[in-house]
C-alpha cells in the first residue's frame, strides 16, 4: 500500500519536473517521428527481398519503432536517478520511511509513461503515413504495452547501473554499448529470414526482439495471439527481475554511505 | 528517558576509522552540539543515528528505539537536515515540503496547513511557489530545515547547518535554530566546526576528534575546566625552552607550543599577571614578537584536550 502511494507521489514529482522543460517535451515528441520517417525512407525498398510479410516497409517498421524508441529511452532513464543521487535527494528520502522500492519504481514508471506517450505519437503518425494495424484497437494496445514492457525491463537495468556507478560517464558508456548492438541483433529493421543464421539465433534471447515480435504480430495479418502472449509475458517477467535488482542496488548504495 | 543514546559506536571506511568508540547521551529538550574539525567523525555519527548507515559495532537509540532494529520508528521520530542540501531543485519549495510530508504519512488539509506554517516559520513564504533552483544559498538552507521539520519530529539532526552560508546568513541561521528549538520544543543535535556556533547554541556539547569524544559538558563547564586565561607569547627567535622556564617561574603554566615559536600558557587573572610576564621575559633577554591574552574559548578547550590547534586541523582537511 505504502509502495503504491509513495511510488505515485514520487512519479508525480518527476513528471512535473519534466513538464517544466519545454525543450524536452518537444524533443520527446519529435524524436520518434524522426526515426519513423528516416528509417522508413532509407530502407523503403528492402521489402523486395521478401520475408517481411508485407510490401509496405513502413507498416513493417512502425510497431518496431515504438519498441526501439522505448528501448533507447530506457537506456537513458538512469540519468534522472544520477541527478537525484548527485543532489542528495535520494539520501534525504532514505532517512524517511519512504518505501525503498518506490524510489526506483517511480523512475521506471516515469520512464515507461514517457515511452507510452511516444508510442501513441508514433502510432498516430504512422496512421497518417498509411499504416493499418490489422487487429485494430486491441493491436494498438498491444503495441503500447510492448513499448512499456521493453522500456521498464531496460529502465530497471539503467536504474541499477545508476545506483551502482553513480556516474554519468559510465551511464552514457553503457547506453552506447548496448544500444545499437541490441537494435541490430533484432528484427527491428529487417525480416528474420534476411538475417544471418547466428544473428537469428542470438536475437531469440534479445528482449528488444521480444517486444518487436509481439508488436509486429498484431500489425500484420495472421496474428498469433499465443506468440503475442508469450513475448509480453517474457517481458513482464524480465521487468520484474530488473526492478527487483534495481531495488537491491538501493541497498548497495546505502551501504556505501 | 534520553532523547539520544550513543554507546561505543565504531565504524571503519577502508583504512579510515571514522568512529572509534563514540559515546554520549542527549537529554530531551536539549540542544546538543557535536563539535570537531572536518573529518572528525561527526557526520558519520549522525548518519548512523538517522539510519542512513550502520555502525560496525556499538549501539544507538532515539527515544528508546534502536536505530538498527527499529528503523522506521526512528525515521518517524527524527528530522534530518543533511550537510548537503537534499532538495529537489526542479520543484518549488512548497512541492518539496508536500512530498516530504507525504512520505512521512501526512496528507490533506493537515499537510497543507503545516507546509504553509513552516514556510512562514523559516521565512521563505514569499518564495514558496518558486523553483528552488533560483533560491539563494540561505533560502535553500532554510528550506532544508523546514523539510526536516514537516512531520513534527521530536529530535532534529542538523548536520553543519551553516555550511556554505556567508557570515551574515550564518548568524541568522544560528538565531533561527535557537528559535526553532523553542517554538517546536525539539531536541536538537547539531554538528558544527564553528566554535562560536557551538558556544552560542549548545546547552551541552561533546568535542569529537579522530573518531572519539574527547570531552563533554556545557560550554561554560568546559571553559571553566581550563582554569585561567590563555597567554600567547610569540617569540622573535626560537628560545622556546628558556622562555618556558621563565614563564613557569612567574606562575604561568606553559601548555602548548605552536609552530615552534608561540607558547600558550595558562595564568590565573591574566590581566594582572601580564606585566610580570613581560618584565620577566625582558629580564631574561628573550625577544618577544607579540603577546596576547584571551579569556578561555572553545578553541582553547580543543587545544587543551586534543593537543592540536583547531583551526589548523580544520583547514588541513
Amino acid at each position: 500500500m505504502n509502495i503504491a502511494r509513495h511510488t505515485w507521489f514520487m512519479t508525480v514529482r518527476q513528471a512535473r519536473n519534466l513538464m517544466r522543460e519545454p525543450i524536452w517535451i518537444v524533443l520527446l515528441l519529435v524524436q520518434p517521428m524522426v526515426w519513423l520517417v528516416l528509417y522508413g525512407q532509407l530502407f523503403r525498398n528492402v521489402t523486395r527481398l521478401g520475408g517481411f510479410g508485407t510490401t509496405s516497409y513502413i507498416t513493417f517498421l512502425a510497431p518496431a519503432i515504438v519498441v526501439m524508441n522505448a528501448f533507447f529511452g530506457a537506456t537513458w532513464s538512469g540519468m534522472s536517478m544520477i541527478n537525484d543521487l548527485d543532489h542528495k535527494v535520494v539520501e534525504r528520502f532514505l532517512a524517511t520511511p519512504a518505501s525503498r522500492f518506490s524510489l526506483v519504481l517511480s523512475q521506471i514508471v516515469r520512464s515507461a509513461l514517457t515511452a507510452a506517450i511516444q508510442a501513441i505519437v508514433i502510432l498516430v503518425v504512422s496512421l497518417a503515413l498509411g499504416v493499418r494495424v490489422h487487429t485494430g484497437a486491441l493491436g494498438w494496445l498491444v503495441i503500447i504495452v510492448a513499448g512499456i514492457l521493453v522500456n521498464s525491463s531496460f529502465a530497471g537495468i539503467s536504474q541499477a547501473i545508476a545506483l551502482l556507478t553513480r556516474r554519468e560517464a559510465t551511464m552514457i558508456a553503457v547506453a552506447n554499448f548496448i544500444g545499437l548492438p541490441l537494435l541490430f541483433l533484432s528484427t527491428t529493421m529487417i525480416a528474420r529470414s534476411q538475417m544471418p543464421g547466428w544473428m537469428q539465433s542470438t536475437a531469440r534471447f534479445n528482449p528488444v526482439d521480444w517486444g518487436v515480435r509481439a508488436a509486429r504480430e498484431v500489425v500484420l495479418p495472421d496474428t498469433s495471439w499465443g506468440t503475442v502472449g508469450l513475448y509480453l509475458s517474457l517481458l513482464l517477467a524480465l521487468s520484474a527481475v530488473t526492478a527487483a535488482w534495481a531495488t537491491w542496488t538501493v541497498r548497495a548504495y546505502q551501504r556505501s554511505l | 528517558m534520553d532523547a539520544i543514546t550513543v554507546d561505543d559506536l565504531r565504524k571503519r571506511y577502508g583504512e579510515v576509522q571514522a568512529l572509534d568508540g563514540v559515546s554520549f547521551q542527549v537529554r530531551e529538550g536539549e540542544v546538543f552540539g557535536l563539535l570537531g574539525p572536518n573529518g572528525a567523525g561527526k557526520s558519520t555519527a549522525v548518519r548512523v543515528l538517522v539510519t542512513l548507515t550502520y555502525a560496525d559495532d556499538g549501539a544507538a537509540s532515539i527515544l528508546g528505539h534502536d536505530v538498527r532494529r527499529e528503523q522506521n520508528a526512528v525515521r518517524r521520530l527524527i528530522g534530518y537536515v543533511p550537510q548537503d542540501s537534499g532538495v529537489d531543485q526542479f520543484g518549488t519549495g512548497r512541492e518539496n515540503l508536500m512530498l516530504q510530508g507525504r512520505v512521512q504519512g501526512m496528507g490533506g488539509r493537515e499537510l497543507r496547513a503545516r507546509t504553509t506554517e513552516l514556510l512562514d516559520l523559516v521565512g521563505i513564504a514569499d518564495a514558496a511557489d518558486r523553483i528552488v533552483k533560483n533560491y539563494s544559498g540561505g533560502m535553500r538552507r532554510r528550506l532544508d530545515v523546514a523539510l526536516g521539520l514537516v512531520h513534527h519530529p521530536r529530535v532534529l539532526f542538523l548536520d553543519e547547518p551553516t555550511t556554505g552560508l556567508d557570515p551574515e546568513a550564518r548568524v541568522a541561521m544560528w538565531a533561527e535554530v535557537s528559535r526553532l528549538a523553542q517554538a517546536e520544543s525539539l531536541t536538537i543535535l547539531l554538528t558544527t566546526h564553528y566554535l562560536e556556533a557551538a558556544d552560542q547554541l549548545a546547552d551541552r556539547l561533546a568535542i569529537v576528534s579522530r573518531g572519539e569524544v574527547v570531552v563533554e559538558g556545557t560550554p561554560a563547564e568546559l571553559k571553566a575546566g581550563l582554569r585561567g586565561d590563555a597567554v600567547h607569547v610569540e617569540l622573535e627567535n626560537g628560545a622556546v625552552d628558556e622562555a618556558q622556564r621563565v614563564l613557569a617561574g612567574v606562575g604561568a603554566r606553559p601548555e602548548q607550543v605552536i609552530d615552534g615559536r608561540t607558547i600558550v600558557s595558562r595564568v590565573e587573572h591574566g590581566g594582572r599577571a601580564l606585566p610580570g610576564i613581560m618584565s620577566a621575559l625582558e629580564g631574561a633577554g628573550i625577544a618577544v614578537a607579540s603577546v596576547s591574552l584571551s579569556r578561555p574559548s572553545l578553541d582553547d578547550v580543543y587545544l587543551h584536550f586534543t593537543g592540536r590547534d583547531f583551526t589548523a586541523e580544520d583547514r588541513a582537511r
